[in-house]
Protein backbone atom coordinates (compact mmCIF):
# COMPACT_ATOMS: atom_id res chain seq x y z
CA UNK A 1 0.00 0.00 0.00
CA UNK A 2 1.29 3.29 -1.10
CA UNK A 3 2.28 5.63 2.23
CA UNK A 4 1.09 9.03 1.68
CA UNK A 5 4.16 11.33 1.17
CA UNK A 6 4.71 14.53 2.97
CA UNK A 7 3.85 17.57 1.34
CA UNK A 8 7.46 18.51 0.85
CA UNK A 9 8.21 15.06 -1.14
CA UNK A 10 4.61 15.37 -3.08
CA UNK A 11 5.20 19.03 -4.32
CA UNK A 12 8.89 18.32 -5.49
CA UNK A 13 8.19 15.12 -7.27
CA UNK A 14 5.12 16.79 -9.33
CA UNK A 15 7.81 20.03 -10.30
CA UNK A 16 10.30 17.09 -11.31
CA UNK A 17 7.43 15.58 -13.32
CA UNK A 18 6.54 19.13 -14.47
CA UNK A 19 10.23 19.79 -15.60
CA UNK A 20 9.37 18.02 -19.13
CA UNK A 21 7.38 21.20 -19.62
CA UNK A 22 9.12 23.95 -18.46
CA UNK A 23 10.69 24.85 -21.36
CA UNK A 24 10.73 28.43 -20.25
CA UNK A 25 12.59 27.58 -17.45
CA UNK A 26 10.36 29.07 -14.66
CA UNK A 27 9.76 29.13 -11.07
CA UNK A 28 7.44 25.95 -10.50
CA UNK A 29 4.94 26.83 -7.50
CA UNK A 30 1.83 25.74 -6.05
CA UNK A 31 0.29 28.83 -7.68
CA UNK A 32 1.40 28.01 -10.98
CA UNK A 33 -1.22 28.22 -13.73
CA UNK A 34 -0.97 24.56 -15.35
CA UNK A 35 -2.02 25.89 -18.69
CA UNK A 36 -1.34 29.48 -18.96
CA UNK A 37 2.42 29.13 -17.24
CA UNK A 38 3.43 25.96 -18.49
CA UNK A 39 1.14 25.55 -21.58
CA UNK A 40 -0.22 22.30 -20.17
CA UNK A 41 -3.51 21.26 -22.42
CA UNK A 42 -5.84 18.97 -21.32
CA UNK A 43 -4.47 15.91 -22.97
CA UNK A 44 -1.01 17.07 -21.88
CA UNK A 45 -2.56 16.95 -18.48
CA UNK A 46 -3.87 13.76 -18.53
CA UNK A 47 -0.59 12.51 -19.70
CA UNK A 48 0.79 14.13 -16.64
CA UNK A 49 -1.07 12.50 -14.28
CA UNK A 50 -0.53 8.82 -15.87
CA UNK A 51 2.91 9.38 -14.38
CA UNK A 52 1.69 10.69 -11.29
CA UNK A 53 -0.53 7.62 -11.41
CA UNK A 54 2.35 5.00 -11.76
CA UNK A 55 4.73 6.54 -9.42
CA UNK A 56 2.09 6.34 -6.67
CA UNK A 57 0.51 2.95 -8.10
CA UNK A 58 -2.92 5.20 -7.87
CA UNK A 59 -5.74 5.20 -10.70
CA UNK A 60 -7.36 9.44 -10.59
CA UNK A 61 -10.35 9.88 -12.21
CA UNK A 62 -10.63 12.04 -15.35
CA UNK A 63 -13.82 13.16 -13.95
CA UNK A 64 -11.03 14.79 -11.49
CA UNK A 65 -8.56 16.03 -13.92
CA UNK A 66 -10.62 19.24 -16.02
CA UNK A 67 -11.04 21.20 -12.74
CA UNK A 68 -7.01 21.40 -12.35
CA UNK A 69 -6.13 24.77 -12.25
CA UNK A 70 -2.65 24.96 -10.44
CA UNK A 71 0.07 23.27 -9.39
CA UNK A 72 -1.58 23.01 -5.82
CA UNK A 73 -4.73 21.83 -7.14
CA UNK A 74 -2.75 18.86 -8.89
CA UNK A 75 -0.74 18.35 -5.75
CA UNK A 76 -3.67 18.44 -3.28
CA UNK A 77 -6.18 15.79 -5.91
CA UNK A 78 -2.86 13.25 -5.48
CA UNK A 79 -2.73 13.90 -1.92
CA UNK A 80 -6.84 13.09 -1.87
CA UNK A 81 -6.16 10.54 -3.95
CA UNK A 82 -3.60 8.62 -1.84
CA UNK A 83 -5.03 8.89 1.09
CA UNK A 84 -8.55 7.62 -0.35
CA UNK A 85 -6.54 4.38 -1.51
CA UNK A 86 -5.04 4.18 1.59
CA UNK A 87 -8.27 4.26 3.43
CA UNK B 1 -14.71 40.47 -18.57
CA UNK B 2 -15.67 39.27 -22.08
CA UNK B 3 -17.37 36.06 -22.49
CA UNK B 4 -14.49 34.95 -24.86
CA UNK B 5 -11.57 35.70 -23.02
CA UNK B 6 -11.17 32.58 -21.48
CA UNK B 7 -10.57 31.41 -25.19
CA UNK B 8 -7.58 34.62 -25.89
CA UNK B 9 -5.26 31.30 -25.82
CA UNK B 10 -6.58 29.62 -28.79
CA UNK B 11 -6.97 32.81 -30.49
CA UNK B 12 -3.31 34.05 -30.28
CA UNK B 13 -2.64 29.87 -31.90
CA UNK B 14 -4.73 30.69 -34.20
CA UNK B 15 -3.44 33.65 -35.34
CA UNK B 16 0.14 32.17 -35.38
CA UNK B 17 -1.04 29.34 -37.37
CA UNK B 18 -2.66 32.04 -39.99
CA UNK B 19 0.42 33.75 -40.79
CA UNK B 20 1.73 30.76 -41.90
CA UNK B 21 0.07 30.68 -45.07
CA UNK B 22 -3.69 29.29 -45.49
CA UNK B 23 -6.13 28.85 -42.52
CA UNK B 24 -5.76 24.92 -41.89
CA UNK B 25 -9.06 25.00 -40.16
CA UNK B 26 -10.88 26.60 -42.74
CA UNK B 27 -10.34 25.11 -45.97
CA UNK B 28 -13.08 25.36 -48.12
CA UNK B 29 -13.57 23.39 -51.45
CA UNK B 30 -15.28 25.24 -53.76
CA UNK B 31 -16.04 22.21 -56.29
CA UNK B 32 -16.25 18.75 -55.02
CA UNK B 33 -15.39 16.52 -58.70
CA UNK B 34 -14.92 13.04 -56.83
CA UNK B 35 -14.16 11.12 -54.06
CA UNK B 36 -10.18 12.11 -54.66
CA UNK B 37 -10.64 15.30 -56.41
CA UNK B 38 -11.91 18.91 -55.18
CA UNK B 39 -11.15 22.54 -56.23
CA UNK B 40 -9.57 24.46 -53.82
CA UNK B 41 -8.72 28.14 -54.20
CA UNK B 42 -9.31 27.48 -57.92
CA UNK B 43 -6.90 24.69 -58.12
CA UNK B 44 -7.41 20.96 -58.48
CA UNK B 45 -6.30 19.14 -55.83
CA UNK B 46 -6.18 15.39 -55.07
CA UNK B 47 -7.69 14.81 -51.72
CA UNK B 48 -6.06 12.59 -49.26
CA UNK B 49 -7.69 13.52 -46.13
CA UNK B 50 -11.46 12.75 -46.45
CA UNK B 51 -11.75 9.35 -44.49
CA UNK B 52 -13.84 8.59 -47.70
CA UNK B 53 -12.51 4.86 -47.21
CA UNK B 54 -14.52 3.18 -49.94
CA UNK B 55 -14.62 6.19 -51.83
CA UNK B 56 -18.75 5.70 -52.16
CA UNK B 57 -20.09 9.19 -52.00
CA UNK B 58 -20.36 9.42 -55.80
CA UNK B 59 -21.18 6.10 -56.08
CA UNK B 60 -24.59 5.94 -58.06
CA UNK B 61 -26.77 3.83 -57.02
CA UNK B 62 -26.25 6.06 -53.38
CA UNK B 63 -26.89 9.29 -55.00
CA UNK B 64 -29.95 7.72 -56.47
CA UNK B 65 -31.06 6.09 -53.18
CA UNK B 66 -30.37 9.44 -51.75
CA UNK B 67 -32.87 11.15 -54.25
CA UNK B 68 -35.76 8.57 -54.45
CA UNK B 69 -35.92 8.83 -49.97
CA UNK B 70 -36.05 12.70 -50.36
CA UNK B 71 -38.70 12.72 -53.12
CA UNK B 72 -41.11 9.97 -51.30
CA UNK B 73 -39.90 11.01 -47.85
CA UNK B 74 -39.34 14.44 -47.80
CA UNK B 75 -35.91 16.14 -46.94
CA UNK B 76 -35.88 15.89 -43.87
CA UNK B 77 -37.72 14.06 -39.94
CA UNK B 78 -37.82 17.28 -38.37
CA UNK B 79 -37.61 15.20 -34.85
CA UNK B 80 -36.44 12.77 -32.32
CA UNK B 81 -37.89 9.30 -33.16
CA UNK B 82 -38.94 9.09 -29.43
CA UNK B 83 -41.29 11.96 -29.66
CA UNK B 84 -41.89 12.27 -33.63
CA UNK B 85 -41.84 8.74 -34.86
CA UNK B 86 -40.30 6.34 -36.42
CA UNK B 87 -40.01 6.20 -40.49
CA UNK B 88 -39.90 2.69 -41.98
CA UNK B 89 -36.34 3.30 -43.36
CA UNK B 90 -34.77 3.66 -40.04
CA UNK B 91 -36.13 0.79 -39.43
CA UNK B 92 -34.66 -0.79 -42.23
CA UNK B 93 -31.80 0.26 -42.38
CA UNK B 94 -30.96 -0.91 -38.11
CA UNK B 95 -32.04 -4.24 -39.77
CA UNK B 96 -29.61 -4.10 -42.24
CA UNK B 97 -26.53 -3.32 -40.13
CA UNK B 98 -27.88 -6.12 -37.56
CA UNK B 99 -27.47 -8.71 -40.20
CA UNK B 100 -24.73 -6.82 -41.81
CA UNK B 101 -22.60 -7.39 -38.26
CA UNK B 102 -24.17 -10.56 -37.55
CA UNK B 103 -25.75 -8.59 -34.55
CA UNK B 104 -29.22 -9.31 -32.76
CA UNK B 105 -29.64 -5.55 -32.37
CA UNK B 106 -28.57 -2.54 -34.25
CA UNK B 107 -29.47 1.33 -32.94
CA UNK B 108 -29.07 3.96 -35.67
CA UNK B 109 -27.96 7.33 -34.33
CA UNK B 110 -27.97 10.90 -36.10
CA UNK B 111 -24.07 11.50 -36.24
CA UNK B 112 -20.71 9.03 -35.10
CA UNK B 113 -20.40 11.23 -32.50
CA UNK B 114 -23.85 10.77 -31.43
CA UNK B 115 -23.60 7.76 -31.82
CA UNK B 116 -20.44 7.29 -29.16
CA UNK B 117 -22.42 10.29 -27.05
CA UNK B 118 -25.41 7.42 -26.82
CA UNK B 119 -24.29 4.57 -26.59
CA UNK B 120 -21.56 5.13 -23.75
CA UNK B 121 -24.11 7.53 -22.05
CA UNK B 122 -26.74 5.08 -21.92
CA UNK B 123 -24.89 1.98 -20.90
CA UNK B 124 -22.89 3.98 -18.40
CA UNK B 125 -24.34 5.17 -15.36
CA UNK B 126 -22.90 7.32 -12.14
CA UNK B 127 -22.18 4.16 -10.05
CA UNK B 128 -20.24 2.15 -12.94
CA UNK B 129 -16.57 2.60 -14.16
CA UNK B 130 -15.56 3.11 -17.86
CA UNK B 131 -12.09 2.13 -18.31
CA UNK B 132 -10.66 4.15 -21.57
CA UNK B 133 -7.73 3.66 -24.20
CA UNK B 134 -5.83 6.74 -24.17
CA UNK B 135 -5.79 8.08 -27.28
CA UNK B 136 -9.86 8.04 -27.54
CA UNK B 137 -11.63 10.07 -29.36
CA UNK B 138 -13.45 13.11 -28.29
CA UNK B 139 -16.58 11.68 -28.99
CA UNK B 140 -15.58 9.22 -26.16
CA UNK B 141 -14.85 11.70 -23.57
CA UNK B 142 -17.76 13.47 -24.27
CA UNK B 143 -19.62 10.31 -23.78
CA UNK B 144 -18.10 9.31 -20.70
CA UNK B 145 -18.13 12.57 -19.30
CA UNK B 146 -22.13 12.48 -19.86
CA UNK B 147 -22.92 9.05 -18.50
CA UNK B 148 -21.71 10.38 -15.04
CA UNK B 149 -19.45 6.92 -14.78
CA UNK B 150 -16.36 7.75 -12.70
CA UNK B 151 -13.60 7.63 -15.89
CA UNK B 152 -10.17 6.15 -15.66
CA UNK B 153 -7.67 5.99 -18.67
CA UNK B 154 -5.17 3.31 -18.98
CA UNK B 155 -2.19 3.67 -21.53
CA UNK B 156 -3.10 3.62 -25.46
CA UNK B 157 -2.87 -0.34 -26.44
CA UNK B 158 -1.54 -1.46 -23.31
CA UNK B 159 -3.86 -4.29 -22.07
CA UNK B 160 -1.13 -4.86 -19.08
CA UNK B 161 -1.89 -1.84 -17.93
CA UNK B 162 -5.24 -1.98 -18.07
CA UNK B 163 -5.13 -5.32 -15.94
CA UNK B 164 -3.28 -3.48 -13.28
CA UNK B 165 -5.62 -0.97 -13.14
CA UNK B 166 -8.45 -2.94 -12.73
CA UNK B 167 -7.13 -5.22 -10.41
CA UNK B 168 -6.42 -1.74 -8.33
CA UNK B 169 -10.29 -1.61 -8.64
CA UNK B 170 -11.30 -4.74 -7.52
CA UNK B 171 -14.77 -4.53 -5.80
CA UNK B 172 -15.58 -1.00 -7.21
CA UNK B 173 -18.57 0.21 -9.17
CA UNK B 174 -21.41 -2.02 -10.54
CA UNK B 175 -20.02 -2.55 -13.93
CA UNK B 176 -16.58 -1.86 -15.49
CA UNK B 177 -16.82 -1.06 -19.20
CA UNK B 178 -13.97 -0.80 -21.21
CA UNK B 179 -13.99 1.33 -24.25
CA UNK B 180 -11.30 1.23 -26.79
CA UNK B 181 -11.13 2.43 -30.95
CA UNK B 182 -10.85 -0.67 -33.92
CA UNK B 183 -8.17 1.49 -35.94
CA UNK B 184 -7.06 4.54 -34.18
CA UNK B 185 -7.57 7.61 -36.42
CA UNK B 186 -4.26 9.85 -35.61
CA UNK B 187 -1.83 7.50 -35.73
CA UNK B 188 -3.08 4.63 -37.72
CA UNK B 189 -2.48 2.10 -35.55
CA UNK B 190 -4.60 -1.32 -34.64
CA UNK B 191 -6.06 -2.12 -31.15
CA UNK B 192 -4.98 -5.87 -29.46
CA UNK B 193 -8.52 -6.71 -29.44
CA UNK B 194 -7.53 -10.45 -28.63
CA UNK B 195 -5.36 -8.97 -25.47
CA UNK B 196 -7.87 -6.80 -24.39
CA UNK B 197 -10.33 -9.28 -23.87
CA UNK B 198 -8.56 -12.05 -22.12
CA UNK B 199 -7.86 -8.95 -19.25
CA UNK B 200 -12.15 -8.16 -19.65
CA UNK B 201 -12.63 -11.94 -19.00
CA UNK B 202 -10.63 -12.11 -16.26
CA UNK B 203 -12.30 -9.16 -14.20
CA UNK B 204 -15.74 -9.86 -15.49
CA UNK B 205 -15.87 -6.56 -17.80
CA UNK B 206 -17.64 -5.90 -20.74
CA UNK B 207 -15.93 -4.45 -24.11
CA UNK B 208 -16.80 -1.63 -25.92
CA UNK B 209 -14.81 -1.20 -29.57
CA UNK B 210 -15.93 1.76 -31.84
CA UNK B 211 -14.77 1.00 -35.22
CA UNK B 212 -15.40 4.26 -36.95
CA UNK B 213 -12.46 4.05 -39.29
CA UNK B 214 -12.28 0.18 -39.41
CA UNK B 215 -15.71 -0.54 -40.48
CA UNK B 216 -16.27 -1.36 -43.98
CA UNK B 217 -12.23 -1.58 -43.87
CA UNK B 218 -11.13 -4.42 -41.99
CA UNK B 219 -11.71 -7.93 -42.03
CA UNK B 220 -12.79 -10.42 -44.80
CA UNK B 221 -16.40 -8.92 -45.46
CA UNK B 222 -15.92 -5.48 -44.38
CA UNK B 223 -17.29 -5.76 -40.24
CA UNK B 224 -14.41 -3.97 -38.55
CA UNK B 225 -11.06 -4.95 -36.58
CA UNK B 226 -13.08 -7.57 -34.64
CA UNK B 227 -13.45 -9.44 -37.39
CA UNK B 228 -10.28 -9.26 -38.75
CA UNK B 229 -8.82 -10.41 -35.22
CA UNK B 230 -11.24 -13.43 -35.31
CA UNK B 231 -13.33 -11.81 -31.64
CA UNK B 232 -16.67 -10.06 -32.58
CA UNK B 233 -18.43 -12.47 -30.19
CA UNK B 234 -16.02 -11.29 -27.55
CA UNK B 235 -16.80 -7.76 -28.00
CA UNK B 236 -20.31 -7.04 -26.13
CA UNK B 237 -20.66 -3.68 -27.98
CA UNK B 238 -19.59 -1.92 -31.41
CA UNK B 239 -20.21 1.69 -32.70
CA UNK B 240 -19.16 3.41 -35.67
CA UNK B 241 -20.51 5.91 -38.37
CA UNK B 242 -21.76 6.60 -41.49
CA UNK B 243 -19.19 9.39 -42.40
CA UNK B 244 -16.59 7.15 -43.32
CA UNK B 245 -16.30 4.18 -45.29
CA UNK B 246 -19.92 4.76 -45.97
CA UNK B 247 -20.10 8.06 -47.64
CA UNK B 248 -22.66 9.54 -46.08
CA UNK B 249 -23.52 11.49 -42.10
CA UNK B 250 -25.08 9.52 -39.03
CA UNK B 251 -23.82 6.26 -36.57
CA UNK B 252 -24.56 3.30 -35.43
CA UNK B 253 -24.44 0.76 -32.06
CA UNK B 254 -25.25 -2.51 -32.15
CA UNK B 255 -25.00 -5.67 -29.94
CA UNK B 256 -26.60 -9.25 -29.03
CA UNK B 257 -27.35 -8.33 -25.57
CA UNK B 258 -31.32 -9.08 -25.63
CA UNK B 259 -31.43 -5.54 -23.65
CA UNK B 260 -30.08 -3.19 -25.85
CA UNK B 261 -33.30 -1.86 -27.10
CA UNK B 262 -33.30 -0.27 -24.18
CA UNK B 263 -30.87 2.41 -25.15
CA UNK B 264 -33.45 4.20 -26.89
CA UNK B 265 -35.38 5.30 -24.07
CA UNK B 266 -32.41 6.22 -21.36
CA UNK B 267 -29.69 7.42 -24.07
CA UNK B 268 -30.29 11.21 -24.36
CA UNK B 269 -28.21 11.71 -27.69
CA UNK B 270 -31.01 9.37 -29.50
CA UNK B 271 -33.67 10.96 -27.50
CA UNK B 272 -33.28 14.57 -27.55
CA UNK B 273 -32.10 15.15 -31.56
CA UNK B 274 -34.03 14.53 -34.77
CA UNK B 275 -33.24 11.17 -36.63
CA UNK B 276 -31.19 10.48 -39.33
CA UNK B 277 -32.96 12.23 -42.61
CA UNK B 278 -34.28 9.99 -45.60
CA UNK B 279 -31.85 10.83 -47.91
CA UNK B 280 -29.41 9.57 -45.26
CA UNK B 281 -30.99 6.31 -44.54
CA UNK B 282 -31.48 5.57 -47.93
CA UNK B 283 -27.55 6.11 -49.44
CA UNK B 284 -26.20 4.06 -46.16
CA UNK B 285 -27.83 1.23 -46.77
CA UNK B 286 -27.40 1.12 -50.49
CA UNK B 287 -23.98 1.85 -49.37
CA UNK B 288 -23.85 -1.01 -47.10
CA UNK B 289 -25.66 -3.12 -50.00
CA UNK B 290 -22.35 -2.30 -52.10
CA UNK B 291 -20.02 -3.34 -49.65
CA UNK B 292 -21.32 -6.35 -49.17
CA UNK B 293 -21.73 -6.99 -52.94
CA UNK B 294 -17.96 -5.86 -53.98
CA UNK B 295 -15.27 -7.39 -51.89
CA UNK B 296 -13.18 -5.58 -55.01
CA UNK B 297 -13.40 -2.16 -52.82
CA UNK B 298 -11.45 -3.39 -49.88
CA UNK B 299 -8.39 -5.18 -51.86
CA UNK B 300 -8.16 -1.64 -53.93
CA UNK B 301 -8.40 0.20 -50.46
CA UNK B 302 -5.37 -2.00 -48.91
CA UNK B 303 -3.14 -2.13 -52.22
CA UNK B 304 -3.94 2.11 -51.88
CA UNK B 305 -3.23 2.17 -48.49
CA UNK B 306 0.26 -0.01 -48.69
CA UNK B 307 1.52 2.04 -51.98
CA UNK B 308 1.43 5.12 -49.93
CA UNK B 309 2.56 3.79 -47.09
CA UNK B 310 5.48 1.90 -48.70
CA UNK B 311 6.01 5.35 -50.58
CA UNK B 312 6.46 7.76 -47.43
CA UNK B 313 8.98 5.15 -45.91
CA UNK B 314 11.13 5.34 -48.92
CA UNK B 315 11.02 8.68 -48.51
CA UNK B 316 12.49 8.41 -45.14
CA UNK B 317 9.73 10.26 -43.74
CA UNK B 318 8.34 9.55 -40.27
CA UNK B 319 5.21 7.09 -40.39
CA UNK B 320 3.49 6.77 -36.89
CA UNK B 321 1.86 2.78 -37.96
CA UNK B 322 2.30 -0.23 -39.74
CA UNK B 323 -0.02 0.05 -43.48
CA UNK B 324 -3.31 1.07 -42.77
CA UNK B 325 -5.46 3.75 -44.46
CA UNK B 326 -4.67 6.19 -42.02
CA UNK B 327 -0.92 6.89 -42.42
CA UNK B 328 0.41 9.93 -40.24
CA UNK B 329 3.31 11.49 -40.72
CA UNK B 330 5.49 13.13 -38.26
CA UNK B 331 7.04 16.31 -38.16
CA UNK B 332 8.84 17.88 -35.15
CA UNK B 333 6.94 20.58 -33.96
CA UNK B 334 4.10 23.03 -35.27
CA UNK B 335 5.53 25.28 -37.02
CA UNK B 336 7.59 22.58 -39.40
CA UNK B 337 3.89 20.80 -39.37
CA UNK B 338 1.96 23.78 -40.66
CA UNK B 339 4.02 25.64 -43.19
CA UNK B 340 4.51 21.37 -44.38
CA UNK B 341 0.77 21.80 -44.80
CA UNK B 342 0.73 24.82 -46.69
CA UNK B 343 3.19 23.12 -48.96
CA UNK B 344 1.61 20.21 -50.02
CA UNK B 345 -1.73 22.20 -50.31
CA UNK B 346 -0.29 24.72 -52.54
CA UNK B 347 1.29 21.66 -54.79
CA UNK B 348 -2.39 20.37 -54.65
CA UNK B 349 -2.61 17.64 -52.61
CA UNK B 350 -4.67 17.89 -49.50
CA UNK B 351 -4.28 15.95 -46.26
CA UNK B 352 -4.79 16.71 -42.86
CA UNK B 353 -3.33 18.93 -40.31
CA UNK B 354 -3.68 17.55 -36.81
CA UNK B 355 -2.39 19.26 -33.87
CA UNK B 356 -2.26 19.07 -30.13
CA UNK B 357 -4.13 18.70 -28.06
CA UNK B 358 -6.09 16.85 -30.97
CA UNK B 359 -3.49 14.47 -31.15
CA UNK B 360 -1.69 11.91 -28.84
CA UNK B 361 1.77 12.74 -27.06
CA UNK B 362 2.29 16.40 -28.64
CA UNK B 363 2.15 14.97 -32.07
CA UNK B 364 2.11 16.94 -34.77
CA UNK B 365 0.86 15.25 -38.23
CA UNK B 366 0.55 15.33 -41.81
CA UNK B 367 -2.48 12.57 -41.36
CA UNK B 368 -3.13 11.20 -45.00
CA UNK B 369 -6.24 8.71 -45.56
CA UNK B 370 -6.50 6.51 -48.56
CA UNK B 371 -9.35 5.78 -50.55
CA UNK B 372 -10.18 2.96 -52.68
CA UNK B 373 -11.16 5.10 -55.26
CA UNK B 374 -7.87 6.68 -55.85
CA UNK B 375 -5.89 5.52 -58.97
CA UNK B 376 -2.35 4.11 -58.31
CA UNK B 377 -1.30 7.36 -60.53
CA UNK B 378 -2.86 9.81 -58.48
CA UNK B 379 -0.94 8.12 -55.02
CA UNK B 380 2.02 8.35 -57.25
CA UNK B 381 1.23 12.08 -57.71
CA UNK B 382 1.12 13.05 -53.91
CA UNK B 383 4.59 10.61 -53.48
CA UNK B 384 6.14 13.29 -55.83
CA UNK B 385 4.87 15.84 -53.92
CA UNK B 386 6.22 14.56 -50.46
CA UNK B 387 9.52 13.88 -51.94
CA UNK B 388 9.66 17.96 -52.88
CA UNK B 389 8.87 18.28 -49.13
CA UNK B 390 11.10 15.83 -47.82
CA UNK B 391 14.02 17.18 -49.93
CA UNK B 392 13.22 20.92 -48.66
CA UNK B 393 12.65 19.78 -44.65
CA UNK B 394 16.08 18.05 -45.15
CA UNK B 395 17.58 21.55 -46.42
CA UNK B 396 16.14 22.98 -43.75
CA UNK B 397 17.40 20.63 -41.08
Amino acid sequence: MTAVPDEVELFSTIRALLSAHNSAGIEIRRDTDLAADLSIDSVAAMDLVMEIEERYDLDIPVNEISELRTVGDLVDLVRRQIEERRG
Amino acid sequence: MGIFDKYRGIAARREVVRALGIDPFAVRLEQVLSPTRAVIDGRETILLGTNNYLGLTFEPACVEAACAASRRFGTGTTGSRIANGTYGLHRELEEAFARFLNRRACIVFTTGYQANLAMLAGLAGPRDILLVDADSHASIWDGCRLSGAKVIRFRHNDPEDLDRRLRRLAGEGECRLIVVEGLYSMRGDVAPLRDFIEVKKRHDAHLFVDEAHSFGVYGANGRGVAEAQGVEKDVDFIAGTFSKSLGAVGGFGASDDPDFDLLRYCARPYMFTASPSPATMASTRAALERIAADRGLLARLWRNARHLHAGLVDLGLGVCAPPSPVVAVRLPDERSAVWAWNRLLVAGVYVNLALPPGTPEGLCLLRCSVSAAHEPAEIDAALSRFAELARELRAAA
